[in-house]
């Protein structure tokens, strides 16, 4: 179809200037303590660590480094709230204070937005539009269970779980809080919160929230650190739950090292989800819907539709459309709001991406990246594409956790299918069909906890979300994310 | 580019192989344009950008040669405070009327528009529509906004659809002609699309949403749906072809989205008025107090602004 | 076993079952089981890790059409296999007493397997209308959530109770579509073999159900750690070699410790959902 001299032109022209979010409602601390038993404390061994803006390579602040003295700190306090008040309170009273939550968070949300950019890397428009809204909407959806959950449970008499120990990543700092910390309260618990180090900052300001709420102290405690403060948290004794967000490996780790505890757990680990376009979908629909699907929030997406599947005789089209549309995304600053595409989070994760890009060339892929400028500091990657790759290649197999898409083509429905489920993932999966009958064939057939179909990268609080296979035991969000915090007893 | 005529008798296209359309997927995707902030000097380039691809519109029953030659005296002094200022694209008025805003534009480059083939609903038989598109072309007609006939569309009779248009294109002569699909009446997107891709294969120069007489008239789904199918089209046979939304446009924040749009769906060869215009009548009034405020700093007052 | 003396009774070979066939063990070793006076019972087979890894690939093979049977052919099934239980209920009596159980207990235990059966059996169509649910979310889209199996399931059969313990194991597993490798209770393994034969007879699909029987000690590391196994039931017993292995490829570990399963709340539709996955299926509201 498309021929080379035929092509659309994106660059120069009328451009979009400068639209920077204001900062001047923002108030960052130069430093954090942790914030335990409703108050924040300076770290038992006096460490501290830097968190910065991966736009700027700016510092931000300075963040407590938690050891096991104060994770066994926390715990206790945790402990001792959930003996006091809050299991013991009435499960109306409990939601209220949940409502009071969001509806403070509501009201911060322009705040709470720009320290997520600042301190993450992401688009302002999606910290604005996405992660902080929908944090807050976690919090309204969990308040209103904490009476009900009788009712969630046929013929079961549901019981708290007693002090969770949640661990979160650094791509949705503000909504993994939300997502952990809101099912934990609505459900009796109470909680022991680590952050991400290269993330903290949020989940901080969150720690304000809780306070201003009037929650009694204790009842959420957030610890900052890093791998070494997590492990401390999942190893305490006095823990009854972990859950967990991150990586497929450290999740192995924790699920081996609570092997013959009681303790609870939750896992929500890696993917590499495959986005499915038939010949028949509506094109310029899913071409969106892989833009959406690989370069939302950098790609930082456990449920990130990072292989793509195309028809083969769709294949040159779709690609040709999604090359144009890589033109116009714009990447940068994090806090223009015009910003499509923002920082890589930290150093790191902009080597590890980059070493896949050398390997997926390396392998024989044809590497395309967008022809945006981007800036001279801070971690960027263009989006990029790989076409003739295949299964065996690392680039198709392998997490990237970045802004980089492998394509793959397909004749046959059941050769979709199986190269789909081909891999020991299973968060998620993409359909692009118009068809309501492949729909559900093809929904059913992926080995995938969510599946998007026609659609990619929608989350709710309602909707329950995570993984089959490698990708994580349970589910957040919905009424079935309940059950991670509930004992259903007989 | 300049427009390049398709050669009459083009065959019809395959509509089945015209791709779906998501309506949730088109409206995601306007919510995105809508988010795009355009400030200080884009905004500013942006506002001139819109004022020049204005057809300003009178399309009434009450329409005289007084009223339309006002208009044409609007498009002329948009607002001759602001220095600067470019001119709008065309006046755009009934056949009727063709040859008095003719009379009233001499010497200026602003072109003159007529609807024709019965406007708005295009109940007639193909002969009076003919002669209705000859006779505005006759009096002076620059650009020839035809209507569909949607009855046929929808009754599934594309090919008599297609033919009409192919035969208006031809007795329009060396006019433009763009084709007003009326999305208002075809329902659905999948309509959209595919009267979209049936009206440039028969000839179209440009494809323009609506009348203004239905609602909903321009939306921004059904104008990307209509510039997608123009870049599909574009790739496929190399020939330009140009996007009017009409109606319902009438603040220039929706106008700079509609430019949001245009620009990150056909790039920057089509953000001029040669290939886009916004059918509209009371837009152009409300850039001009845009733009006072952008010059001013001080919010506007209609009462400043004339209004013809 | 007095009044078989007038004849030479035929003693039955105990095998085990793997993909709708009873081979002898591969590693052709057995292990005796005896009765109160040390007189052998049977010679039972003592299964290998290959013997595992046979039933595993024979129940992933069955996995897939297991799970499209309809909900309603799954019941039908379970029924079936209730019913022929129920045809050879003498035979299970005389096995479970053979073991050491008094009549009157072996009696409630078959007759609380078959019951457990047509409970189970039941579920099959309405698991799902339990556990589901349309989700309200806030954008245009259809939501849902759906149970689907988890897949290949592994289960370490409660050691004290050898057919209720393992039909109470295995048919939660089944009815949701999940296919099983099940290693039967090691003191009191004959009713496994019967079992199967039941299950052989009724209209479960081969590789459905597989069982084995041999040593814990010995084969319940292979139960946890192959990857090829989704899910592991584990029942009595410290699980935590168990969930240990099991995290190679984040199996779900479902351990069920001191369950008194000839109870009536030892039933449950909880135990289905043990082994499915929740799918969230997003669709959009458009014309």
């Amino acid at each position: 179809m498309a021929t080379a001299e035929n092509k659309l032109a994106f660059d120069g022209g009328w451009e979009y200037a400068a639209a920077p979010e204001s900062t001047d409602h923002v108030t960052i601390d130069k430093r954090y303590g942790l914030f335990i038993n409703g108050e924040f404390v300076a770290p038992e061994k006096g460490r501290y660590f830097d968190t910065i803006n991966p736009a700027t390579e700016k510092k931000l602040s300075r963040v407590a480094d938690a050891s096991d003295i104060d994770v066994a700190r926390a715990v206790a306090a945790a402990r001792s709230a959930y003996r006091g008040p809050w299991s013991r309170m009435k499960a109306a009273e409990r939601g209220k204070y949940i409502y009071r939550i969001a509806r403070i968070i509501q009201e911060r949300a322009r705040e709470f937005a720009a320290i997520e950019s600042m301190d993450g890397g992401k688009p302002i428009r999606e910290s604005r539009d996405i992660d902080i809204p929908l944090a807050a909407a976690h919090f309204f959806y969990y308040a209103g269970w904490a009476d009900k959950l009788d009712y969630a449970f046929p013929a079961r008499k549901p019981r708290s779980l007693g002090v969770a120990g949640q661990i979160i990543p650094w791509n949705f700092p503000m909504l993994m809080a939300a997502w952990k910390i809101a099912p934990a309260l609505a459900c009796g618990n109470t909680v022991v919160l680590k952050p991400a180090e290269t993330t903290p900052l949020t989940a901080l300001k969150l720690a304000e929230v809780i306070a201003d709420a009037g929650l009694p102290p204790g009842v959420v405690n957030i610890v900052t650190g890093a791998g070494k403060t997590g492990a401390a948290l999942v190893e305490h004794p006095d823990v009854d739950k972990i859950a967990f967000t991150g990586s497929t490996n450290v999740g192995k780790i924790i699920q081996r090292s609570l092997a013959g505890s009681s303790k609870k757990y939750t896992l929500e680990l890696g993917g590499k989800a495959a986005n499915i376009i038939f010949a028949d979908a509506p094109i310029d629909q899913a071409v969106e819907g892989i833009v959406n699907g690989i370069f939302f929030n950098q790609g930082h997406v456990c449920c990130a539709g990072s292989r793509l599947l195309v028809q083969e005789s769709v294949a040159d089209e779709v690609i040709a459309k999604l090359k144009e549309r890589m033109q116009t995304l714009i990447v940068g600053d994090p806090m223009d709001k015009n910003t499509d595409i923002g920082a890589i989070n930290s150093p790191m994760q902009l080597e590890k991406i980059e070493t896949y890009l050398e390997v997926g060339q390396q392998e024989g892929g044809e590497m395309y990246q967008s022809s945006c400028r981007v800036p001279d500091t801070g971690y960027w990657c263009r989006p990029t594409i790989f076409t003739g790759v295949s299964q065996s290649n690392r680039v198709v197999q392998e997490e990237i956790f970045g802004p980089v898409l492998a394509i793959q083509t397909f004749r046959r429905f059941d050769e979709a299918i199986s190269k789909a489920n081909n891999t020991p993932y299973g968060l998620s999966g993409g359909v692009w069909t118009d068809k309501g009958s492949k729909i559900f064939k093809m929904t059913q057939s992926l080995r995938a906890g969510v599946v998007w179909a026609n659609t990619f990268n929608k989350f709710d609080p309602a909707s329950p979300f995570g993984g089959y296979k490698e990708s994580g035991v349970g589910r957040e969000g919905g009424l079935h994310g309940l059950d991670a915090y509930l004992e259903l007893g007989a | 580019m300049a427009l390049q005529a398709v050669k009459a008798g083009q065959p019809m296209p395959d509509l089945s192989r015209v791709s779906a359309v998501d309506e949730v997927g088109v409206n995601e995707r306007v919510a995105r344009f809508q988010s795009r902030s355009i400030k200080t000097s884009s905004k500013i380039e942006a506002l001139h950008l819109i004022l020049s691809m204005i057809d300003l519109t009178t399309l009434e029953g009450q329409d005289t040669p007084g009223k339309v030659r006002q208009l044409c005296q609007k498009a002329i002094h948009l607002h001759d405070a602001l220095p600067g200022l470019p001119q709008v694209a065309a006046v755009c008025v009934y056949p009727t009327m063709v040859s008095v805003a003719k009379r009233a534009l001499e010497g200026h480059d602003i072109k003159v528009a007529s609807v024709a083939t019965a406007f708005p609903s295009g109940m007639s038989t193909l002969s009076v529509k003919l002669d209705d598109t000859r006779m505005a072309v006759e009096a002076g007609a620059d650009e020839i906004d035809m209507v569909i006939s949607r009855g046929a569309f929808l009754a599934g009779d594309y090919r008599y659809v297609f033919d009409e248009i192919q035969a208006v294109r031809e007795a329009c002569g060396a006019a433009h002609l763009k084709v007003i699909l009326e999305t208002g009446e075809l329902g659905t997107l999948d309509r959209v699309r595919r009267a979209s891709v049936l009206a440039m294969h028969a000839g179209a120069d440009f494809i323009k949403t609506s009348t203004g007489k239905i609602q909903p008239a321009a939306t921004m789904q059904v104008t990307l749906v209509m510039l997608q199918a123009i870049r599909d089209y574009y790739v496929e046979t190399g020939r330009m072809v140009g996007m009017k939304p009409a109606g319902g446009i009438s603040t220039s924040k929706l106008a700079v989205h509609y430019l949001v749009m245009l620009r990150e769906t056909l790039g920057n060869a089509w953000m001029t008025p040669e290939w886009f215009r916004f059918g509209a009548s009371s837009l152009a009034n409300d850039v001009l107090m845009q733009l006072m405020k952008q010059a001013t700093g001080v919010y506007q007052s209609g009462d400043y602004f004339s209004k013809d | 076993m007095a009044k078989a003396a007038k004849r030479v009774a035929v003693a039955k070979t105990y095998k085990i079952y793997i993909d709708g066939k009873f081979p002898r063990t591969e590693s052709g070793r057995y292990f005796a089981l005896r009765d109160k006076k040390g007189g052998v019972i049977a010679n039972v087979c003592r299964g290998s890790r290959k013997d595992f890894r046979n039933a595993v690939v024979a129940a992933r093979k069955a996995q897939p059409g297991w799970e499209k049977a309809s909900a309603y052919l799954r019941g039908q099934i379970l029924y079936r296999i209730a019913e022929l239980l129920e045809g050879r209920r003498e035979q299970f009596v005389a096995e479970l007493m053979l073991q050491g159980s008094t009549k009157r207990a072996a009696e409630k235990e078959v007759d609380a397997s078959i019951d457990r059966l047509i409970y189970f059996a039941g579920w099959a169509d309405k698991y799902q209308q339990v556990f589901s649910a349309v989700n309200p979310v806030s954008s245009s889209h259809f939501n849902f959530s759906v149970l689907e199996p988890t897949g290949v399931v592994s289960i370490l059969a409660p050691e004290s109770s050898g057919l209720l313990g393992l039909v109470s194991n295995v048919a939660p597993a089944i009815v949701g579509g999940n296919t099983c490798v099940a290693l039967a209770s090691e003191s009191r393994p004959l009713c496994a073999v019967s079992f199967a034969e039941v299950l052989h007879a009724s209209d479960v699909p081969a590789g459905v159900v597989n069982l084995l029987t041999g040593f814990r000690a010995e084969l319940g590391d292979q139960f946890a750690s192959h990857m090829d196994v989704n899910a592991v039931v584990y029942c009595d017993g410290d699980n935590s070699t168990v969930q240990k292995l099991a995290a190679d490829n984040v199996k779900r570990v479902v351990a069920r410790s001191r369950i008194d399963w000839s109870k009536d709340d030892s039933q449950h539709p909880y135990l289905i959902r043990d082994t499915q996955e929740v799918k969230t299926t997003w669709h959009p509201i458009g014309s």
